[in-house]
């Protein structure tokens, strides 16, 4: 579905590039996670595909179309995606915020038909937001947020879902919530690429993950095959190990606490 | 927003053309100010309502739609709820244009199109002092940035005007201050072709505004060309601040107050605040114009300095807010 051959991207005034020579594929009925620590070149993926950042060399496909051969809105009828952050500055209701993820369907004229109106349905039903459908966006929650912005990206429509950190600042049930939804969604044949800190949530939920580290990648596989303590502890810079949990049987990452000198 | 709510917008602007028309050093009634404007009945009511008042009345009107629909697509654009084109320094610009055309004796009709140059240059260094302070998403500092501007097109007219004779300085200076006094039928018309191309533009690109309001990444991700919409918003809104400073100089604070007013109606939706700011905008500078004309007789108060003395507390009532 979604295609990374030999990636790189390089911001201006910048000494290393962001992202050299990545390579990744993102399959229909599978969730692919990226993860890596902080500046490793997970979020500037996610804008590469958005052609918010400029590829210096390798090519993004989609369906084995170029990215960059498809306009913004052939691609983003193709795939949804929920970047990092977002803050609403207007307070639209929930239903109107979410009925925007069929903007490039209906371009600047076109009334929503039946079948927008069903796809804002379906991905209303999905994520479970009818309750606060009348409320205003400014005054969610933080899990409310994400699951409205998760309504809007399905409402889109398209084979495949992005998300960059689609959990940062929600507790444990919101957290889980998200990746359950998820897991569905691939499920139901939804190619989905996830940007996450949270290894043992993705090691559970993942098929395949791909390790960044540099704008390298490091390590791509099965979680199983990537979560390995040696291979972390060098990417990550700190001392950890990864075990078994015993409740879910998924690999576990336990950062270790730094000896004290005495 | 409700249907009830438009019709009252409607209906307060055309209370608001009644009332401009009637009142003044000479008070008509309802009756006299439609005969006068169906051209029956006395010669005298028809000379006032046709050659003075409705022009007037609908240049102010014309003025305050350009402006209101300006200022609700910029703030949407900028995702900045205290934009508007004479805080982004976009009036300024236009007053620049203006000036320098009327300085070089240039044809009147020259006057608005420099007026748009000089509000697509404002645009431009605003967006460029902005972008340079690596605060283009910070509604404070691209207001900061506006601010300069327009402090640095004042400071270019006032070098425009340091060879002027007394009467162009004095004149120079009252239409800087905002006034529909001059109003002609020819203006009328030609702010009119500008409103409604500036206006169409603004509407027809409504839906994108909401998109491009979510941030620009989120709307790179639903399909839009992040740039080349700000720049038809931009443009626009260049082109509305060109058209109203030509016909009555500078009038601030519409385009702010405006906007908010009909989001607190119910608006929501930018095709619907655009619209509706444009309505609001019309009646707010009908009746600042009959306040400004009506308040201190025999003495005309500057129309700019009305809408200021309305808008600067709400300014700071809103500041508090975003604090």
């Amino acid at each position: 579905m979604i295609a990374f051959r030999d990636v790189a991207v390089r911001y201006p005034h910048r000494e290393r590039p962001a992202l050299d020579g990545v390579s990744l594929d993102c399959v229909r009925g599978r969730i692919t996670a990226v993860v890596g620590p902080n500046g490793s070149g997970k979020s500037t993926l996610v804008r590469a595909l958005l052609a918010r950042a400029p590829l210096t060399a390798g090519v993004i496909t989609v369906d084995d179309i170029p990215a960059a051969s498809l306009s913004r809105r052939e691609l983003a009828t193709r795939i949804a995606v929920v970047t990092q952050r977002e803050e609403p500055a207007f307070p639209l209701t929930v239903d109107e915020y979410v009925s925007l993820g069929r903007y490039p369907h209906l371009g600047l004229w076109r009334a929503a038909a039946r079948a927008d109106r069903d796809a804002i349905r379906r991905a209303v039903d999905l994520t479970e937001v009818h309750a606060f459908a009348d409320r205003a966006i400014t005054e969610l929650s933080g899990g409310e947020w994400q699951r409205v912005r998760l309504a809007r990206a399905l409402a889109q429509g398209g084979d495949a879902i992005v998300l960059d950190e689609p959990t940062t600042f929600l507790d444990v049930g919101h957290e889980m919530a998200i990746f359950e939804l998820l897991s569905r969604l691939a499920g139901e044949g939804l190619a989905v690429l996830l940007v996450s800190h949270q290894l043992n949530l993705v090691a559970r939920f993942a098929d395949h993950m791909v390790l960044l580290r540099h704008g390298h990648v490091e390590a791509s596989g099965t979680p199983a095959a990537v979560m390995n303590g040696a291979v972390l502890e060098r990417v990550y810079e700190w001392p950890l190990v990864v075990t078994r949990d015993p409740a879910v049987g998924a690999p576990a990452l336990v950062p270790l606490r730094m000896k004290r000198p005495s | 927003m409700r249907l009830s709510r438009w019709v009252a917008l409607v209906l307060a602007l055309v209370a608001a053309i009644i009332a401009g028309v009637a009142l003044g050093t000479l008070r008509l009634s309802v009756s006299d100010v439609v005969s006068g404007f169906l051209g029956t009945g006395a010669p005298m009511p028809i000379a006032v309502v046709r050659t003075l008042r409705l022009p007037r009345v609908l240049l102010a009107a014309l003025v305050g739609a350009g402006l209101g629909a300006a200022g609700a697509a910029l703030q949407g654009a900028t995702r900045n709820r205290l934009a508007e084109p004479y805080l982004l320094g976009v009036s300024g610009g236009a007053a620049v244009g203006a000036v320098i055309a009327v300085a070089l004796r240039a044809p009147l009709a020259v006057v608005p199109i420099a007026a748009f140059l000089g509000a697509m240059g404002a645009v431009g260094l605003t967006l460029l002092v902005a972008r340079a302070s690596g605060g283009r998403g910070d509604a404070r500092v691209i207001l900061m940035a506006g601010v300069v501007v327009g402090a640095f097109a004042n400071s270019v007219i006032m070098v425009a005007l340091a060879n002027a004779a007394d009467n162009t300085v004095r004149g120079a200076m009252w239409w800087m201050m905002g006034s529909a006094a001059d109003a002609s039928w020819a203006q009328v018309g030609g702010l009119a072709i500008f409103v409604a191309v500036g206006v169409g533009v603004l509407l027809a690109l409504g839906r994108s505004i909401d998109v491009l309001a979510l941030g620009d990444d989120t709307a790179a991700g639903l399909g839009i060309d992040v740039s080349r919409v700000s720049l038809g918003v931009y443009v626009a809104g260049a082109l509305l601040a060109a058209g109203t400073v030509s016909a009555a100089g500078l009038v601030g604070f519409v385009g702010l107050l405006v906007p908010h007013l009909v989001r607190l109606a119910g608006a929501r939706t930018h095709r619907t605040i655009i619209g509706a700011a444009a309505l609001a905008g019309a009646t707010l500078v009908v009746f600042a114009d009959l306040f400004a004309r009506t308040a201190l007789p025999p003495a005309e108060l500057p129309l700019g300095a009305v809408t200021a003395l309305i808008g600067v507390p709400f300014f700071f009532v809103l500041l508090r807010r975003l604090a």
